[in-house]
């Protein structure tokens, strides 16, 4: 456990210092005048002259060496001072943890939707089968077929438009969070009820689950008792890949629906070209990613203590 | 390497070649260009002149549908080529000389693992919009990454068995080995990573298409096409109607392709 703990940490410094290093130079490489590029977003698209662009040029130090920069930058990240916006000014540390708490109320609620909606659906239709099985992997082969913001349309043009029953997109009430965090869910359950199928009619067909049910064990009970831990491994173990799908699934919802959460931030400061604020995003959403990562691990050794394959 | 298809695959498959057929074929049945509009005939519906209808400014659907199906094709078989090319490689390489060259790679790819793959292809977008190369580097980039792993574990399981140990003793080279033990025990695991991996970057494309950092207007690419057509989808249904479906049946084909038995597909 200790080890499996030091080894991610180790990952975590590794993937901070690649993934920050990476976006320093490909944002060095951008083609075109950053001092204008950022003037333009700051004062509107016909405000730009070349004084403005100057003025921005010297507020920012934007005529440093690359190497200067790249030092002072990861001075900066050793201090976890994530500079400032260069469009708005605010720190983006504290940006991002703004936009951080959306984004995780969209990802947590939409995950526990689809735990609400694949397992249940996916024990179902490994305990019955026949055409509940059918219908669902019919249905799950379609909705993996298309991208999330497809089914993000479609949610829209149903639920938003035809019935006007929720807000089309935006922020503020629980109404807003409905579609967001539905499309999410759909595209998590799609694959996830299979892979609950697939664990939950290996371990009824297994001879210590059918000798539980033998000697005479209630069917619940044999489910609770001698189930329930056995299909969960494989399942949560399952959730660690999963995890890329949130991410690229938070990141097209949120721009789909206007979520002010980070995916919608990274969007937005890849077109004004905000490089403290990609960094940023980029380097909070790398570090997410390997700590949930650990999360993961830590359940499924706590699930399943008898150790095996770790990490 | 002899192929066997189930009958899912070979559903795929078929489907498949009809999606090939149509974007490599619907030039040729129908005269003019998918860019020049025609602002007397917009959102005109199927049939007649337009097999497909027109766009709201004027352009032949059935020929702009088709560009952005080849646009995608052969952004997958460009991306599913280089990444397989470059990970059997270095996956081969890395279980073979061991040392250095492993441990260099390993890093590499615990690095790139830790970003999900399309916040790295957004930065790349970034760097170069609308440009299909640059998408086409950042998506292979990350796809090696699978075929790396998958030969590299086949390989370091193969250079312990006799079969190998014996070829080596009897002197055989480097290539020799590859090309009689750890090719054949590779490849026909390249079938599934292929058909799953083009299936990712067709959809990876039409993703960044639908928040404009992908392909730029006036090309025609799928994505691009769906969040363009949007707003008209009461007034023209089909505009949108026609490259969701597009969309969703080339995925579905590459899905149907990879899948090599009904319960370890589902699993993947």
């Amino acid at each position: 456990m200790k080890q499996l703990l030091a080894k991610r940490f180790l990952q975590l410094i590794a993937v901070s210092w690649g993934v920050g290093t990476l976006t320093f130079l490909l944002m060095r490489a951008l083609p075109g005048d950053m001092a204008y590029r950022i003037a333009a977003s700051r004062y509107g698209m016909d405000a730009v002259d070349s004084r403005a662009a100057e003025l921005v040029r010297a507020e920012l130090g934007l005529d440093g060496s690359a190497w200067s920069a790249y030092w002072q930058w990861f001075v900066d990240l050793l201090s976890w001072n994530l500079g400032n916006s260069l469009v708005s000014g605010q720190p983006v540390a504290q940006e991002l943890f703004h936009m951080l708490g959306h984004s995780l109320l969209l990802a947590v609620v939409g995950i526990l939707l689809a735990a609400l909606i694949a397992i249940p659906l996916g024990l179902a239709s490994a305990y019955y089968g026949g055409w509940l099985d059918r219908t669902l992997l019919a249905l799950s082969t379609a909705l993996r077929a298309v991208p999330v913001f497809v089914i993000g349309l479609l949610a829209i043009i149903l639920f938003a438009l035809e019935l006007s029953l929720l807000p089309v997109a935006g922020f503020g009430t629980l109404a807003h969070l409905v579609l967001p965090a539905l499309t999410l869910a759909l595209s998590l359950a799609a694959v996830s009820n299979r892979v609950v199928h697939t664990e939950a009619r290996r371990v009824f067909n297994a001879p210590f689950f059918e000798f539980a049910r033998t000697k005479g064990l209630r069917p619940w009970f044999a489910f609770r008792h001698h189930g329930m831990r056995n299909i969960a491994v494989p399942v949560v173990a399952f959730f660690g890949i999963q995890l890329i799908t949130v991410v690229e699934g938070v990141v097209m919802i949120e721009s789909l629906f206007s979520w002010p959460g980070i995916g919608h931030g990274l969007a937005h400061a890849i077109f004004a070209r905000d490089i403290p604020v990609i960094q940023g995003a980029a380097l909070m959403m790398g570090m997410l990613f390997v700590v949930l990562n650990t999360l993961v691990d830590v359940v499924c050794h706590y699930l399943d203590p008898r150790g095996g394959k770790l990490a | 390497m002899s192929l066997q298809l189930n009958t899912t695959q070979k559903i795929g498959a078929a489907l498949l070649l009809a999606l090939v057929a149509y974007a490599l074929g619907a030039p040729l049945f129908k005269d003019g260009d998918s860019i020049s509009q025609n602002l007397s005939a917009i959102m005109s519906a199927p049939g007649g002149q337009f097999w497909f209808g027109t766009d709201h400014f004027g352009r032949d659907m059935w020929l702009r549908l088709a560009d952005a199906l080849r646009l995608s094709l052969m952004m997958a078989a460009l991306c599913v080529l280089t990444a397989a090319t470059i990970g059997v490689t270095a996956g081969v390489l890395a279980a073979t000389q061991g040392g250095w060259v492993d441990r260099l790679l390993d890093g590499v790819v615990t690095i790139l693992l830790a970003l999900p793959g399309l916040v790295l292809v957004l930065i790349f977008a970034a760097i170069v919009p609308g440009s299909f190369w640059m998408l086409y580097v950042a998506i292979s980039l990350i796809q090696w990454i699978e075929y790396f792993r998958v030969s590299r574990a086949i390989t370091q399981r193969m250079i312990t068995s006799p079969a190998v140990q014996s070829s080596r003793l009897m002197g055989f080279g480097g290539w020799y080995l590859f090309k009689r033990h750890y090719w054949p025990a590779i490849a026909p695991q390249l079938l599934t990573l292929a058909a799953f991996g083009a299936a990712n970057a067709i959809l990876m494309m039409a993703s960044l298409g639908f928040v404009y950092v992908g392909i730029q207007p006036p090309l025609a690419e799928l994505g691009l096409m769906i969040v363009e057509h949007f707003p008209y989808y009461s007034d023209a249904p089909w505009l949108l109607v026609l490259p969701l479906s597009v969309l969703a049946l080339m995925v579905l084909s590459c899905h149907l392709l990879g899948r090599r038995t009904q319960d370890q597909g589902e699993a993947a």
